[in-house]
């Protein structure tokens, strides 16, 4: 066992680790933050994506340990204290860009980085692109599609 | 996967250190590869070493007349590295191409060609481009660099620093992508250096990437896809798998060919 410090939404955690932990176990079975799914737990699907010192990394490809002293924001960490809503799940809420909503923390969280990467105007061809990492087995994109380029434009007001 | 042992080492000496008192130990990078075949149980090493941060493996720069690049440079920087769009825009776009936006923040460059998987993109551009492999003991030829499937020139303990690509006036990358996993189904680099003339292939030899003579000489003349018209190579010594024929692959090598030659000229 190993011990690993890290910053998750804000808070400084710890917890013992054995060097195999993946992040995405630490993050659902240590802290309890289960909003980190794992669908395919072979880097493809993209359910498991936070933010690792801010970028979109799979938290079912990176170790625990790898992120030693590192910030991680999941999706617990995007509405405010009161609950209300960041733009960008709001958005999901408003253009229902779900079905099952199992995919939909690992595409709010690959939204983010996309409106990172590409600024707050983003057309449909670029959202599709860069949405390479996340896949919805309900096929239910065109919502999601939509839902990213409102919340990409609600977030730069 | 099966357990191990983890290091985070912060300088190239302790790396190689923990390496070398790790005989069964893999150096780990951005683990896009590795961590994925561990989990499949394919790889079981007794170590980790992880290289993030090892300081002074990162960057993209401008030397002479080289790019020169760190190992540990993720697939994104390298894509939006400004120094390497205006030196060599050729160059810049190989790392766009790889996997998905996810795996390009967290691959590099070093791991990519250190695994030398044969239907990845960087090993074309390295070969197309007659790069330098440096490593912590010696500076490689890239053309003595990939021995095959999976397979390099490093010896154990030998880690790659940094990777110099020569500046090339003409280059460009072609590839079919597979549409599920982004690898290239082919892949073709090529490039014209002054009387250098390169045209390396990923994803289509039994044997990993590998440079087409025949295409080379005839482009000697001209560079230009007109050159290459009509030539084939042989399907003989092509990968086969279900995703496409050996026929198949080597009919993609000459279109590919001349698809990225347009693309350089132009």
């Amino acid at each position: 066992m190993a011990t690993v410090s890290m910053t998750v939404n804000g808070k400084a955690v710890t917890g013992d680790v054995e060097p195999r932990t993946l992040l995405v176990q630490f993050l659902r079975e240590n802290l309890r933050l289960t909003g980190t799914h794992v669908g395919c737990d072979t880097s493809q699907c993209g359910a498991c994506i936070i933010h690792l010192d801010g970028i979109a990394a799979k938290a079912c490809t990176t170790l625990a340990l790898q992120c030693e002293g590192a910030k991680i924001t999941t999706i617990e960490g995007l509405a405010e204290p009161g609950g209300k809503l960041h733009p960008m799940q709001e958005a999901f809420r408003e253009h229902h860009g779900l079905q099952c909503g199992y995919c939909t923390p690992g595409m709010i969280m690959s939204a983010l980085d996309i409106v990172r990467r590409n600024g707050n105007n983003l057309d449909e061809h670029t959202i599709r692109d860069q949405l390479d990492g996340n896949i919805c087995r309900c096929t239910g994109y065109h919502n999601i599609v939509k839902a990213i380029e409102a919340g990409a434009k609600a977030m730069a007001k | 996967m099966y357990n191990f042992t983890f290091h985070r080492p912060t300088t190239v000496r302790q790396a190689a250190g923990l390496l070398a008192r790790n005989p069964d130990g893999k150096l780990l990078a951005g683990g896009h590869s590795l961590l994925p075949v561990m989990k499949q149980r394919l790889a079981q090493p007794s170590a980790l070493v992880d290289l993030s941060l090892v300081e002074g493996m990162t960057g993209v720069e401008l030397k002479g007349r080289s790019v020169v690049i760190g190992a540990m440079t993720r697939h994104a920087d390298v894509a939006n590295s400004q120094v390497l769009k205006d030196a060599m825009p050729g160059l810049a776009a190989v790392p766009g191409s790889i996997g998905d936006p996810q795996v390009r923040n967290r691959g590099t460059i070093g791991g990519s060609i250190a695994n030398n998987d044969p239907n990845a993109d960087y090993p074309a551009a390295c070969l197309g481009l007659g790069a330098t492999i440096i490593t912590n003991k010696r500076r490689i030829a890239a053309d003595d660099f990939f021995t095959g499937m999976f397979s390099t020139a490093l010896e154990d303990g030998e880690i790659i620093t940094k990777i110099s690509f020569p500046i090339a006036k003409k280059c460009a990358y072609e590839k079919f992508k597979h549409p599920a996993s982004g690898f290239a189904l082919v892949g073709v680099f090529v490039s014209k250096r002054g009387p250098d003339i390169r045209v390396a292939v990923t994803g289509a030899g039994s044997n990993g990437v590998f440079r087409v003579k025949s295409f080379e000489e005839a482009l000697k003349k001209r560079f230009a896809a007109k050159s290459i018209e009509g030539m084939t190579i042989p399907a003989n010594g092509m990968n086969s798998d279900i995703h496409a024929s050996p026929e198949y692959r080597a009919h993609l090598v000459a279109v590919l060919a001349r698809r990225a030659l347009a693309k350089a000229n132009a």
